[in-house]
């Protein structure tokens, strides 16, 4: 393990004390053996690792979609335990907004939408999501969670299972065999001849829906006679053949193939997606594009990842802790080598803008204010209370203009791509220059009482605080300084000006 | 089969539309079916869209297809429509302006889709497609901005494919090609003074302090300072710059309407859709290829005809000054008008309440209005029956309408567009992705 460790030898390379801590230690984790090792072999120096007001804002943003708390920040900062990044992991993957926003990133896989064009409707969404989210609250293990999804029939309201296989446009075999291929398999439709799909969308081709009393209730069964072809062998992805007797629901069949530690996709595509979601980049990539032709970066990695994600009875949220706590995933964001494969493997952490949700709850948070959400069909079921978090808003069909310009999923296919988190003029005016933005941090309550709460410098703190979760620098406080002197505003616009400015900054826009 | 099927309004069974679903899928794979419009050639002498969005559904009856002679339960209290200055050319009775510019657009009268819904018919009317199958197909708007945008080398500040004011949402969007083609829409009213465009005009700051501010945050941005050179920060640099250029650059001047002399602007109505139209003229000048008005109000269920004396004269003096305008200028020859709404109106009325002389959804038959851009003015494209309840004559499907205009545009029916799941697909749709046709508009090209 010593010899593994990078230490030493780049103990020479400058450190940017805001943003770093100093260069990685021993690799004491098998993540950071298996990266590091790889980095050394192609003679790339990793990044340093963070400082801890670089972590604990990223560990937050990355883990529950949420920017830490002014309070949180200040604790965590003044914390001498060794430990304590471990030990924040450890209380962020147990806090109310894991759940919430993993329930959000599953439902743009899993197509949570009751509208056009996926049309579950919104009763439907709603107990669909409710399930994803007590799912991955109480930490349902992974192979259950996706058998249920695959082998679930009954209604749509008390069987929210069923809208997996509902939450596709065409609604067809084909569709279906295509949206578990994508979720569970990270194959794309365009992986496969479509002779192939046609074998793969047999096991699903008995599926029946019918409607009860109940407004847009619909009972998904198993109709033997639905079969059209009475050869009652199916031909599994793989190439393999499996008899299924007559009378048999075949998704049974398919499930108890696809889900188990020797299928050859199943686990490797959710510890990919996993490690994709936290480091901003696959060990195969893109992560829901797994075909021969584009192999994983770090085999070896992946192979660890898989192995331990069945060691620990697929608990996902034991591989979110173990890339979590690497000295990896703590990497700052500064790269020491601007070479591709550097990106590829891992040297670095990848910013990326914040995701839609995350950016508007983040403002929010901020200035103590609120954002309304509609449906375009209006319903009780779509009724959201002012104060609710957009991250934690059930349906893909209850948004805001401010989502859609930002780039949210519109869970019309469920691939990772439909989140579009790059940046735009428009974005860029709508943040700098909008009554929406401007009405937040002019007349909301959160920058207004951190604006009441003390002599200039508290006030300045706390400004850096709440937005960038850190303390200012001097020559930071020396250019405020200049800006309040120069007469052009008043003190109060001043300090709302400096709001302006920390909101939109590079620091605050983007995870990093 | 497949063909025969389609043609049934609202009655296709599930399992027959898989069936097609499915036949259209193998009809891609084995090579491309044949095109609706045979090989027709774009012409290009179109270079902008001002597309008037009767957001609701305007009754056809009241506007460019009325029927005098279908009595009391059809036309209400408007019996007599007028003449036109075309000869032979008849329309509602509030259009008085309109009926002095007849000569510079066409009315077509038996647009058709069959559908009462107000999503789906949108769906339909704007992109050309059937609502529902995999992929979620990009409005008129997104695709002009696809070929005449930002990829073409078009270099304006304003985005081009502007919204006034209110976007529409899903369904007049960007669908597969995703938020890169997505209006920019402007919110604010072009009506007041000043025309609070989001994100360009914000009020109570001025032009001294915007400056100062952004100086302030170069200052303070020291991250992004740090990772010059990352394509991401040199993303957000770049959106920056063009964002200030709309701020402090010439960009916010195209949305100062003062610049308008005052007659003008009262000619057109000081009104938010009389301005919305004086603003897309100021647009398309600029440059910009598509900008849609959404036009609210148009659903009237109840009480329409209050509401027809009230919302008619308004649109008819902002439409017929925009024609008038763009004429006088020499932008009609390149700048298409577009009007429609998802559907018509319910030709009988319902005089019982709570309707108490309502108008319902009519997707079987409705009106729209197309000129310039090399659209001749003066015609009448097909026909209703007496009642206006169904087409008598030459219906006009929306893909009809749709593949007329980017042939006026020059955008290549058969031109590829990128879509997620890597399908081929085309600018316009085949008779095997079930999109129903009955030929491009050339009696009025």
């Amino acid at each position: 393990m010593g010899l593994l460790s990078t230490g030493l030898g780049l103990s020479a390379q400058p450190v940017y004390p805001r943003l770093e801590a100093g260069p990685p230690g021993p690799a004491r984790y098998k993540i950071d053996q298996l990266v590091f090792s790889r980095l050394g072999q192609l003679g790339i120096r990793p990044a340093n690792i963070c400082s801890d007001v670089v972590f604990i804002r990223r560990a937050y943003l990355d883990l529950t979609g949420t920017l830490p708390p002014e309070r949180q920040v200040r604790a965590f900062l003044q914390d001498r335990d060794l430990d304590k990044r471990a030990r924040l992991i450890d209380s962020l993957l147990e806090a109310d907004q894991f759940a919430d926003y993993w329930a959000m990133r599953w439902s743009d896989i899993l197509r949570v939408k009751a509208e056009f064009p996926i049309n579950l409707w919104p009763n439907a969404a709603q107990a669909y999501y409710t399930w994803i989210k007590q799912a991955i609250r109480d930490r349902l293990p992974y192979d259950q969670f996706a058998r249920q999804l695959l082998t679930a029939s009954g209604s749509n309201f008390t069987a929210p299972q069923v809208n997996f296989l509902r939450a596709t446009q065409s609604k067809d075999p084909v569709g279906m065999a295509q949206a578990v291929a994508l979720t569970f398999m990270g194959f794309r439709a365009d992986a496969w001849p479509q002779d192939k799909w046609r074998q793969m969308a047999r096991f699903f081709e008995p599926l029946s829906y019918k409607s009860t009393g109940q407004w847009k209730e619909q009972i998904v069964y198993f109709d033997p006679t639905k079969t059209v072809d009475p050869n009652r062998h199916f031909i599994l992805p793989d190439g393999k053949d499996v008899f299924v007797p007559e009378g048999q629901d075949p998704r049974y069949a398919f499930a108890d193939w696809l889900v188990v530690p020797e299928n050859p996709w199943f686990a490797k595509n959710i510890v990919n997606r996993i490690w994709y979601w936290l480091m901003g980049r696959g060990i195969i990539h893109e992560p829901d594009d797994i075909r021969p032709d584009n192999p994983p970066s770090n085999q070896q990695l992946l192979a660890f990842l898989q192995e331990e994600l069945v060691a620990s009875g697929w608990d996902l949220r034991h591989i979110y802790s173990l890339i979590a706590k690497s000295q990896v995933y703590q990497l700052s964001c500064i790269p020491r080598d601007d070479r591709q494969e550097a990106a590829v493997n891992f040297a670095y952490y990848p910013i990326r803008r914040l995701d839609a949700e995350v950016l508007i709850d983040a403002i929010c948070q901020i200035t103590g204010t609120t954002e309304s959400y509609s449906s375009m069909i209006p319903e009780p079921f779509t009724f959201v209370p002012q104060d609710h978090r957009s991250i934690a808003l059930q349906d893909g069909s209850i948004t805001s203009p401010f989502l859609e310009m930002f780039g949210r999923p519109p869970r019309d296919t469920g691939l990772e791509s439909e989140r579009n988190n790059r940046i735009t003029a428009e974005q860029r005016l709508h943040l700098l220059n909008s009554s929406h933005i401007q009405r937040k941090l002019v007349q909301g309550p959160g920058i207004r009482s951190i604006m009441r709460s003390g002599p200039p410098g508290q006030v300045i703190n706390r400004l850096y605080l709440t937005i960038l979760s850190r303390f200012p620098t001097p020559d930071e406080l020396q250019v405020i300084d200049t800006y309040v002197q120069s007469g052009l505003v008043n003190r109060q616009q001043a300090m709302q000006d400096l709001a302006w400015a920390l909101v939109n900054s590079v620091e605050f826009l983007y995870r990093h | 089969m497949c063909d025969q099927m389609l043609r049934v309004d609202l009655a296709i069974s599930r399992r027959q539309a898989i069936r097609c679903i499915v036949a259209g899928i193998g009809a891609l794979t084995l090579g491309r079916a044949r095109s609706l419009f045979g090989q027709a050639r774009p012409a290009a002498k179109a270079r902008a869209v001002i597309q008037i969005w009767m957001w609701g559904g305007p009754s056809h009856l009241d506007t460019f297809d009325p029927k005098p002679d279908a009595g009391y339960d059809y036309c209400g209290p408007f019996s007599h429509p007028i003449q036109t200055n075309v000869d032979g050319i008849i329309i509602g009775e509030l259009l008085v302006n309109l009926a002095k510019q007849a000569d510079k657009f066409s009315i077509i009268r038996s647009m058709t889709h069959g559908i009462n819904a107000h999503e789906t018919a949108a769906y339909v009317v704007q992109t050309g497609r059937p609502a529902g199958g995999r992929l979620v197909f990009p409005s008129v708007g997104a695709v002009v901005s696809f070929f005449k945008g930002y990829q073409a080398g078009y270099k304006g500040l304003i985005p081009p494919y502007v919204v006034l004011t209110e976007p529409q949402g899903r369904f007049s969007e960007a669908g597969f090609l995703g938020s890169r083609y997505k209006p920019f829409a402007t919110g604010g009213d072009p009506a007041k003074t000043p025309f609070l465009v989001e994100g360009i005009v914000a009020e109570g700051i001025s032009t001294e302090r915007q400056r100062a501010r952004r100086q302030l945050l170069s200052q303070l941005d020291r991250l992004a300072a740090l990772l010059k050179g990352n394509p991401e920060i040199a993303e957000f640099e770049q959106a920056g710059q063009q964002a200030y250029e709309l701020i402090l650059g010439e960009g916010a001047k195209v949305f100062d309407l003062a610049e308008e002399p005052e007659a003008l602007r009262q000619e057109y109505g000081m009104n938010t859709f009389g301005q919305s139209c004086l603003m897309a003229r100021r647009l398309v000048e600029r440059g910009v290829p598509y900008v849609t008005i959404n036009y609210k109000g148009w659903d009237t269920h109840k009480q329409h005809f209050q509401a027809m004396r009230r919302m008619l004269p308004e649109m008819d003096k902002a439409m017929a000054a925009l024609l008038k305008d763009l004429s006088e200028r020499g932008l009609l020859d390149s700048t298409i008008v577009w009007w429609s709404g998802e559907f018509g109106r319910t030709p009988k009325i319902d005089w019982q309440p709570p309707w108490n002389g309502g108008r319902g959804h009519w997707g079987h038959v409705f009106s729209a209005v197309v000129a310039g851009g090399g659209f001749k003015g003066g015609r009448v494209v097909g026909a209703s029956d007496e009642k206006g309840q169904h087409v008598k004559e030459r219906p006009v499907y929306p893909a009809d309408l749709i593949g007329s205009m980017y042939l006026l545009l020059g955008i290549d029916h058969n031109a590829a567009l990128p879509n997620p799941f890597g399908l081929d697909v085309r600018v316009m749709g085949t008779e095997a992705d079930g999109v129903k046709s009955a030929g491009i508009l050339h009696e009025i090209m």
